[in-house]
C-alpha cells in the first residue's frame, strides 16, 4: 500500500455508504494521476460479501475480527494504525462523517502525518497533490497542497458523482489480520432505532423539502397536499424538525438524510451548507423563497420569490388540470 | 464527575468575510469572533453533567482577543473555572494542531474525567481540536455526541449518525467527546448573573511559550465562492409563476 | 339588660371581632412582602379618591353594572347611619342618633337610594343570571349573587321596617320625608298592628342578623375591597404606566419567584380586585384563546397568599403536617400559575387602564418574568432573541454593522450625528432597520423628513434596541446594558430632540432611560422625545411640510398601544391624518379601547402556542367591517402584524394596511405628478403598493 491511494471504506449496518462512492469515483482520478494504485480499506466483521461494490479500487485491503462487526471507535483507530504502521499511503480519504472524523486526526497523529478536513476536490499539478475545501459556513474556499509523503484528508460529498465511484468489478482482495484488540478502550454498546413506520425519503423521487419559511405547522399542509399532486413526500430542514413539525426521519442534511430524487422543492429554505450537503445531487431542484440572495439559489436549477403559501395551492390546482 | 471544556473562538459568519488581498486568506482585521456554536453546547453538556453528579467545571480557551466576556457567561452558566491562554499570534488564527498542542500543554494538571468540546468548529481546516487533542493525550475520543450518561464510574455517549440513527458507545476511563448537540439547548443566562460574575469571578491567566508543532497545514490561498451557476428566476406575480412552474415540471417529465 | 340587648351585644362581639382577626390576618400576610413607597404627591391622590371612587368612573366605562355599581357604592356610604342605628337601637332601645337618623332631606336621600339600592341589585342578580357575561368566567359566582342577595334583604327589610313603622306612626320623621318606605308599609297596612309589629321586629332582626354575617364574610372574598379600595386608590401608581419598576434584586434572586417577593404593596392591590372581570374583556390574550386571564391571575396571586401565608405563620409543632409541606413547597409558577399565562401577556396595558380599582397587572407580570428568566424558565425562541440583543443588539440575528445597510438605496448621505450635530436625532429602531418588508416605510420616512427641510441625522451602527420589550420580557439587566450603550452614544452627540418611528421605541426613551450624569435625570426630561406622528403634526400646522396633494379617501386608524393608551397621544396622528385629506373612520375600539395587535411584550419573539383567533386577525375584521379599504398605523410592529393578519385572515380583496408616513410621504412629495390619489383599493393595488 506504500504510495497509494487509500479510500476508508465506511459501512453502517452492512451498508456501504455512498460517501465511500464518491471518495473512490475522487480516489480513481487521483491514483491515475499519481500513476499509483487505488486501495480500499474495509474493516468489520463478515464484510468480504461487500467487495464486489468496491470495484472502483484495484484492491481491497479486508481486516476483519469479531470486536470489529459495529464502528467502535478506539479499535477501529488501533487497527487502522497497525496497519498504516506496516504500509503509508500517500493519501489517506476518510468521509467527513460521525465515522471519518473520529478515526482521521487519530490516524494524523500517531503517524505523525498532517491532515486538511473538510475537502471537496482535489487536483493535480506538478506533481503535487492541491485540495480544495469549503469552510466557514459555506462562504470561503481554502487551497491547499496536501504534503508528502503521507497525508490525511476527510472528504464531503458534492466534489465527485458517487456513481463514478460504482464500478462492476470485482477488486483483488488481501486479508490482513487484526492487531490486538484488549487495550481497546471504547466499546459498541447498541443502536437506537430512529422512529418507524415513516416513509423513507431516501428512496423517494420527488421530494416538497420545507424550511423555516413555512412559519408554522398549519401551513405544512399546503406543503402535504402539493407533494401529494406530485406524487412525492415532504421532507424538511433542520428548523422545522427542531420545531417538531416533522419527524426526525424526514430530515434531509448532514444529521439527517442525504437524498438523490428526481425533483427536489426546497420552500422557504435558505440553502444553508448543513442543509444542502442532504441534497448534493438532485436532478431538478427549485428553489422558493422571499430573499432573493439565498444561497439555495446558488444550487437550485430555478427559482422565484414569491410567497411560498400563497404559490404552493396555485401549483397544486395547476399541476391537477 | 469533573470536565474540562474547550472552547475555539471562529469568526462569526453573520459578517460578510473579505480576503486580504495581501495575503491571499482571510482578512482577519475587522473579524468579529465568537465562541463556536458546538462549543458553547459542550460547555451545557459539561454543566447539566455537573447538575447531576457534582464535581468541577473548567474551561479553557485561546486569547484571540476580546474573550473575557464569554469566559464570564460560562462562569454564571456554571463554570467553576476558567482559563484564558496568553501566547503570541493567537489573534492571527491559528491552525488546529497548533491549537491542540497548545491546549495539551494548558490543561498540564487539571484533573479531569471527560473532556468535552464541540466536534467540529466552522473554520476547521486541519482536523478537529478534541480529535487531535485526545491523540495528543493518548485518550480516546468520541465525536457526534449528543447525550453523555455517568454512571458507576462508567461513560456512556450517544452518537448520533445520520437519518435519526443513535449508537451507545461505552467508553473507559478519561476520554474526549466531541460534542454534537447538548441534551438540551445552550441555556440563556441573564445578563445580571453575566455582570455578577464579572464582579465576583477571576479569570485565570495562563501564558504558554512556544510549542512545537509538526505537520501544520498551510493554505496556500482561499477565496469567496463564486455564485457561479445561479438559478434562473421566474418572474411573474403569483398565479404567473405558479402556470409556469407546473408547465415546466410537466417539460421535464418529472411526473409520473 | 335584656335578653335581645344581650343577643345583639354577642352577636356584635362575634361579627365584629371576627371580622377584626380575619383584616388582622390578612395584614400579617402583607408583611411578608418587601417594602414599598415612598408615597408622595399627597393632594393628588386624594383627589384620585374622590374621582375614581366617589365618582366610579372607571365603572361607568361599561354603563350598565356600572351605574348599578355606583348605585350601591353610594347607598352603601349614604345608608351606614341606617345600620349605626339599627347597631345602637339594639343595644339601647330609645336611642335616636342625633341629626342623621331626624335629618328629614338626609332621610330623603336614604330612602330614594335604598330603592334604586335595590333595582341596581336586582338588575346585577339579572346580568349574572341572564345575560351572563364572559367576563364573570372564572370569578366566583357563589358569593356574587349572594352578596347581592345580602344587600337586597338589607334594603328590603330596611323598607319594611321603616315601612310599618310610619304606619304605626314610630318613625322619626313625617311620611313626606320617605315616600319609598311608606308605599312598602302601605303594602302591609291591611295587617293588624299587632303583625305589623311583628313583621317589623323581625326585619329588624333579620337585617341586623344579616349585616353581622356580611361584616364577618367581607375579608374573606372578593368583598374585601370594600375594605381596601379607598386605601388601594389612594396609593395606586402615579408614575407614567409607561415606566416599569426596576428588578427588586437581593440575594441573587431577581423579581418575583416566591410570593413574599412581591412587595406589600403589590398584595394590597390583590386584596382589592372584585373580580369583575372588565380586565379580561380587554385582554388580547384571553381574547385569542391564551391561557391568559389578567382577572384569574390577580386571584391567583390572592389565594396563593392567603395560602402560603398561612402555612407560613403555622407554629411548628402545629401538627406540621404533609399538607403543609406540600402546601409550602407549591411553586408559584408551575403549580399556582401557569408558565404559559404569565409569557402570554403582550404588556398591552388594557387591563390596567381598565381596572376600577387600579390594580397593577403587568408589572406582577413582568416581576414574574424576571424570575423566571433567572431560573432559566423561557421558551427555545425567546432565547434566540435574547442571544441576539445581547451580542448584535437586535432582535434579528443581523450584525450591528448592517443597521444602516437600508440607507444605501437612498439617493443622498444622511448625516451622521456621531459625527456632526443636527437639530433632531432620528432613533430609527430594530424593525425599520433590519425589516426586509419595512425598508420602503423606512425610505418614505426619509423623504418626507426631507420635503420638510429637517436637520436630522442617525447614529448609525450605534444605535441599539431601545429595551422596551427585552425589559417587558424581564431581562432586566439586559435592558440596562442596552439603554446604557444608547445613552453613551447620545451623549456623544449634539442634537436638541429625539423622534422615532416606533412607539415601544418612543415608550422607554420618554419614560425609562435615566442619564449617567450622577443626578438620575431622565432623558425625556432633559430632550424632548417625539414619535413621528408628533413631529409632523408640529411641521405641518407650522407649514414647514406642505400638503401638495389630497388623499381623498376614507381610512380607519389603529392607535398603537405604545403610543395611545401608554402615552395618551391620540390627537396628533389624527391631525395629520384629516391633513393630508383622509376621512377618518373611527375604529369601533378606539383611543385606550384599542386592541393589541398582539406583538409587544415580546411575544413577536415567542412561540404562538394554540390560538383560537389572532388579537391582529380579530382586529383586521374589526376594520374590514367598516368598509373603508384601509387601515392606518403607526407602529412598524402594527405594520407587520396588520400585513399578515391581511394573509391569514383572506382580506386581500377588502383592506390594505398602510402606515400613516406613507401616505404623508405621497401628500407631500415633490417628485410626483400633483393629482389627486386614491389610497384605498382592490387587490391590484394591493400588491402594489404593500411592502415586501
Amino acid at each position: 500500500m506504500c504510495g497509494e491511494v487509500c479510500v476508508f471504506v465506511e459501512v453502517l449496518r452492512g451498508e456501504v455508504k455512498d460517501i465511500t462512492y464518491t471518495m473512490l469515483a475522487a480516489g480513481r482520478q487521483l491514483a491515475a494521476g499519481l500513476k499509483t494504485k487505488l486501495t480500499a480499506l474495509l474493516i468489520g466483521r463478515d464484510v468480504q460479501k461487500l467487495v464486489a461494490q468496491l470495484g472502483a479500487a484495484d484492491r481491497v485491503v479486508c481486516v476483519e475480527h469479531a470486536d470489529l462487526a459495529e464502528f467502535n471507535p478506539d479499535a477501529y483507530l488501533h487497527v487502522l494504525i497497525a496497519v498504516f504502521e506496516q504500509h503509508a499511503p500517500r493519501l489517506v480519504m476518510f468521509g467527513h462523517t460521525a465515522t471519518g472524523t473520529d478515526l482521521a486526526c487519530g490516524v494524523a497523529h500517531r503517524l505523525h502525518w498532517p491532515v486538511a478536513t473538510a475537502c471537496r476536490t482535489f487536483s493535480l499539478g506538478n506533481g503535487t497533490v492541491q485540495c480544495s475545501s469549503l469552510t466557514c459556513g459555506g462562504k470561503l474556499i481554502a487551497n491547499g497542497p496536501l504534503p508528502e509523503p503521507s497525508c490525511v484528508v476527510t472528504v464531503m460529498p458534492g466534489g465527485y458523482k458517487a456513481k463514478d465511484g460504482q464500478v462492476h468489478k470485482t477488486p483483488a482482495v488481501e486479508t490482513v489480520s487484526a492487531p490486538g484488540l484488549d487495550q481497546v478502550r471504547t466499546r459498541f454498546k447498541q443502536y437506537l432505532e430512529p422512529p418507524v413506520g415513516d416513509v423513507d425519503i431516501t428512496k423517494q423521487r420527488i421530494l416538497v423539502s420545507v424550511g423555516r419559511g413555512i412559519q408554522n405547522k398549519d401551513n405544512l399542509a399546503l406543503a402535504e397536499k402539493l407533494a401529494a399532486a406530485l406524487g412525492g413526500v415532504v421532507s424538511g430542514s433542520r428548523p422545522v424538525i427542531d420545531q417538531a413539525w416533522l419527524p426526525t426521519t424526514r430530515l434531509v442534511g448532514k444529521s439527517g438524510k442525504q437524498v438523490k430524487p428526481k425533483l427536489y422543492l426546497a420552500i422557504g429554505i435558505s440553502g444553508a451548507p448543513e442543509h444542502l450537503e442532504g441534497v448534493p445531487e438532485a436532478e431538478l431542484m427549485l428553489a422558493i423563497n422571499t430573499d432573493p440572495k439565498a444561497p439555495i439559489f446558488d444550487v437550485a436549477q430555478y427559482g422565484a420569490t414569491c410567497n411560498a403559501l400563497e404559490l404552493m395551492p396555485l401549483l397544486t390546482e395547476n399541476l391537477k388540470k | 464527575m469533573d470536565i474540562v471544556v474547550l472552547i475555539k473562538f471562529v469568526p462569526d459568519l453573520v459578517e460578510d468575510l473579505e480576503i486580504d488581498t495581501a495575503t491571499g486568506l482571510l482578512d482577519r482585521n475587522f473579524l468579529r469572533l465568537m465562541p463556536n456554536e458546538l462549543d458553547e453546547h459542550a460547555l451545557e453538556q459539561a454543566i447539566i453533567l455537573k447538575e447531576r453528579h457534582g464535581g468541577r467545571v473548567t474551561v479553557l480557551a485561546l486569547d484571540t482577543g476580546d474573550v473575557d466576556e464569554a469566559l464570564y457567561t460560562a462562569v454564571a452558566k456554571g463554570a467553576d473555572r476558567v482559563i484564558k491562554i496568553l501566547g503570541d499570534g493567537f489573534d492571527r488564527g491559528l491552525g488546529n494542531r497548533r491549537i491542540a498542542a497548545i491546549l495539551r500543554r494548558a490543561v498540564g494538571d487539571v484533573r479531569f474525567d471527560l473532556i468535552l468540546t464541540g466536534t467540529q468548529a466552522v473554520d476547521d481546516l486541519d482536523g478537529f481540536v478534541g480529535a487531535l487533542l485526545a491523540a495528543d493525550l493518548g485518550l480516546p475520543y468520541v465525536g457526534y455526541v449528543t447525550q453523555v450518561v455517568a454512571a458507576d464510574g462508567r461513560v456512556v455517549a450517544r452518537k448520533e449518525y445520520p437519518g435519526g440513527l443513535n449508537a451507545e458507545i461505552e467508553v473507559n476511563g478519561p476520554a474526549v467527546l466531541g460534542i454534537q448537540a447538548a441534551e438540551r439547548a445552550p441555556r440563556y443566562v441573564v445578563t445580571s448573573k453575566v455582570m455578577e460574575a464579572m464582579k465576583s469571578a477571576k479569570i485565570e491567566e495562563l501564558t504558554v511559550d512556544e510549542v512545537s508543532v509538526e505537520n501544520e497545514l498551510a493554505v496556500s490561498s482561499m477565496a469567496l465562492p463564486e455564485s457561479g451557476t445561479h438559478a434562473e428566476m421566474i418572474e411573474g406575480n403569483v398565479q404567473q409563476v405558479a402556470q409556469k412552474l407546473a408547465v415546466l415540471l410537466k417539460e421535464r417529465g418529472v411526473l409520473a | 339588660m335584656s335578653l335581645s340587648t344581650v343577643v345583639v351585644l354577642l352577636g356584635l362581639v362575634a361579627s365584629v371581632g371576627l371580622f377584626g382577626y380575619r383584616c388582622w390576618q390578612r395584614v400579617q400576610h402583607l408583611r411578608l412582602g418587601r417594602p414599598a413607597g415612598p408615597f408622595g404627591r399627597w393632594s393628588e391622590r386624594i383627589q384620585g379618591v374622590l374621582v375614581f371612587v366617589g365618582g366610579q368612573t372607571r365603572l361607568l366605562r361599561v354603563p350598565g353594572t356600572g351605574i348599578a355599581h355606583l348605585f350601591i357604592f353610594w347607598g352603601f356610604v349614604l345608608l351606614l347611619p341606617t345600620i349605626l342605628q339599627a347597631i345602637i337601637e339594639g343595644l339601647f332601645p330609645d336611642f335616636v342618633l342625633p341629626f342623621f337618623a331626624t335629618f328629614g332631606p338626609l332621610l330623603l336621600v336614604q330612602d330614594i337610594i335604598a330603592l334604586a339600592v335595590t333595582v341596581a341589585v336586582l338588575y346585577g342578580l339579572y346580568v349574572r343570571a341572564v345575560v351572563r357575561p364572559e367576563r364573570y368566567k372564572g370569578s366566583h359566582e357563589f358569593e356574587g349573587n349572594l352578596v347581592l342577595c345580602f344587600i337586597f334583604t338589607i334594603m328590603a327589610t330596611l323598607l319594611c321596617h321603616t315601612g310599618i313603622r310610619q304606619n304605626l306612626g314610630e318613625a322619626h320623621v313625617a311620611a313626606a320625608w320617605q315616600p319609598v318606605a311608606a308605599v312598602v308599609g302601605s303594602l302591609l297596612r291591611g295587617l293588624s298592628p299587632e303583625t305589623q309589629k311583628a313583621v317589623s321586629e323581625v326585619c329588624w332582626w333579620v337585617h341586623l342578623g344579616v349585616v353581622l354575617v356580611f361584616l364577618t364574610l367581607l375579608p374573606l372574598g372578593k368583598h374585601f375591597h370594600v375594605v381596601t379600595s379607598v386605601v388601594n386608590v389612594l396609593l395606586r401608581n402615579l408614575e407614567p404606566p409607561g415606566r416599569l419598576r426596576p428588578a427588586l434584586r437581593d440575594a441573587g434572586a431577581e423579581g418575583a419567584e416566591r410570593i413574599e417577593q412581591f412587595s406589600w404593596r403589590q398584595m394590597l392591590d390583590w386584596y382589592s380586585c372584585s373580580e369583575c372581570g372588565r380586565c379580561q374583556d380587554v385582554c388580547p390574550a384571553y381574547g385569542s384563546g391564551a391561557p391568559l386571564s389578567p382577572k384569574l391571575l390577580i386571584m391567583g396571586l390572592r389565594a396563593h397568599l392567603l395560602e402560603r401565608g398561612q402555612a407560613l405563620r403555622a407554629r411548628p409543632g402545629d401538627g406540621r403536617s404533609a399538607s403543609l409541606e406540600a402546601t409550602l413547597s407549591k411553586r408559584l409558577v408551575g403549580d399556582v400559575l401557569s408558565e404559559e399565562s404569565v409569557w402570554a401577556c403582550t404588556t398591552c396595558n388594557a387591563c390596567d387602564r381598565e381596572c376600577p380599582l387600579f390594580v397593577e397587572h403587568v408589572q406582577p407580570i413582568v416581576d414574574l418574568r424576571r424570575g423566571l428568566l433567572l431560573q432559566q424558565r423561557g421558551d427555545k425562541t425567546l432565547a434566540t432573541a435574547l442571544e441576539s440583543l445581547r451580542r448584535y443588539g437586535n432582535s434579528f440575528g443581523k450584525s450591528d454593522k448592517q443597521r444602516a445597510k437600508w440607507t444605501t438605496g437612498l439617493d443622498f448621505k444622511i448625516k451622521d450625528v456621531r459625527k456632526q450635530p443636527a437639530q433632531t436625532l432620528w432613533f430609527v429602531g430594530d424593525y425599520a432597520s433590519y425589516s426586509p418588508a419595512l425598508t420602503q416605510v423606512t425610505q418614505a420616512t426619509t423623504r418626507v423628513f426631507q420635503t420638510a427641510g429637517l436637520d436630522f441625522g442617525l447614529l448609525f451602527d450605534a444605535e441599539r434596541n431601545a429595551g422596551n420589550d427585552v425589559r417587558r420580557v424581564g431581562e432586566e439587566g439586559l435592558f440596562e446594558l442596552l439603554a446604557q450603550k444608547n445613552i453613551t452614544a447620545f451623549q456623544k452627540c449634539q442634537f436638541e430632540r429625539i423622534v422615532t418611528t416606533d412607539p415601544h421605541t418612543y415608550n422607554t426613551l420618554k419614560n425609562e432611560y435615566v442619564l449617567t450624569n450622577g443626578r438620575s435625570q431622565s432623558l425625556g426630561a432633559k430632550v424632548p422625545i417625539l414619535h413621528y406622528t408628533e413631529l409632523l403634526d408640529e411641521l405641518i400646522r407650522g407649514g414647514r411640510l406642505k400638503v401638495l396633494r389630497k388623499l381623498d379617501s376614507a381610512v380607519t386608524y389603529h392607535d398603537p398601544c405604545y403610543l395611545g393608551r401608554y402615552n395618551e397621544v391620540y390627537e396628533a396622528p389624527r391631525r395629520v391624518l384629516r391633513a393630508v385629506g383622509c376621512r377618518l373612520v373611527e375604529m369601533p375600539r378606539n383611543r385606550d379601547r384599542a386592541l393589541c395587535c398582539g406583538a409587544g411584550g415580546g411575544r413577536i419573539w415567542m412561540d404562538e402556542g394554540k390560538v383560537k383567533e389572532r388579537p391582529a386577525e380579530s382586529r383586521i375584521r374589526e376594520a374590514a367591517a367598516l368598509g373603508v379599504g384601509c387601515l392606518v398605523v403607526a407602529c412598524p410592529k402594527d405594520l407587520t402584524m396588520y400585513r399578515d393578519a391581511v394573509k391569514t385572515a383572506g382580506l386581500e380583496s377588502r383592506i390594505v394596511v398602510r402606515d400613516l408616513i406613507e401616505l404623508v410621504d405621497e401628500a407631500t412629495r415633490a417628485d410626483v405628478e400633483p393629482t389627486a390619489t386614491a389610497i384605498a383599493t382592490t387587490g391590484a393595488m394591493a400588491s402594489s403598493s404593500s411592502a415586501g
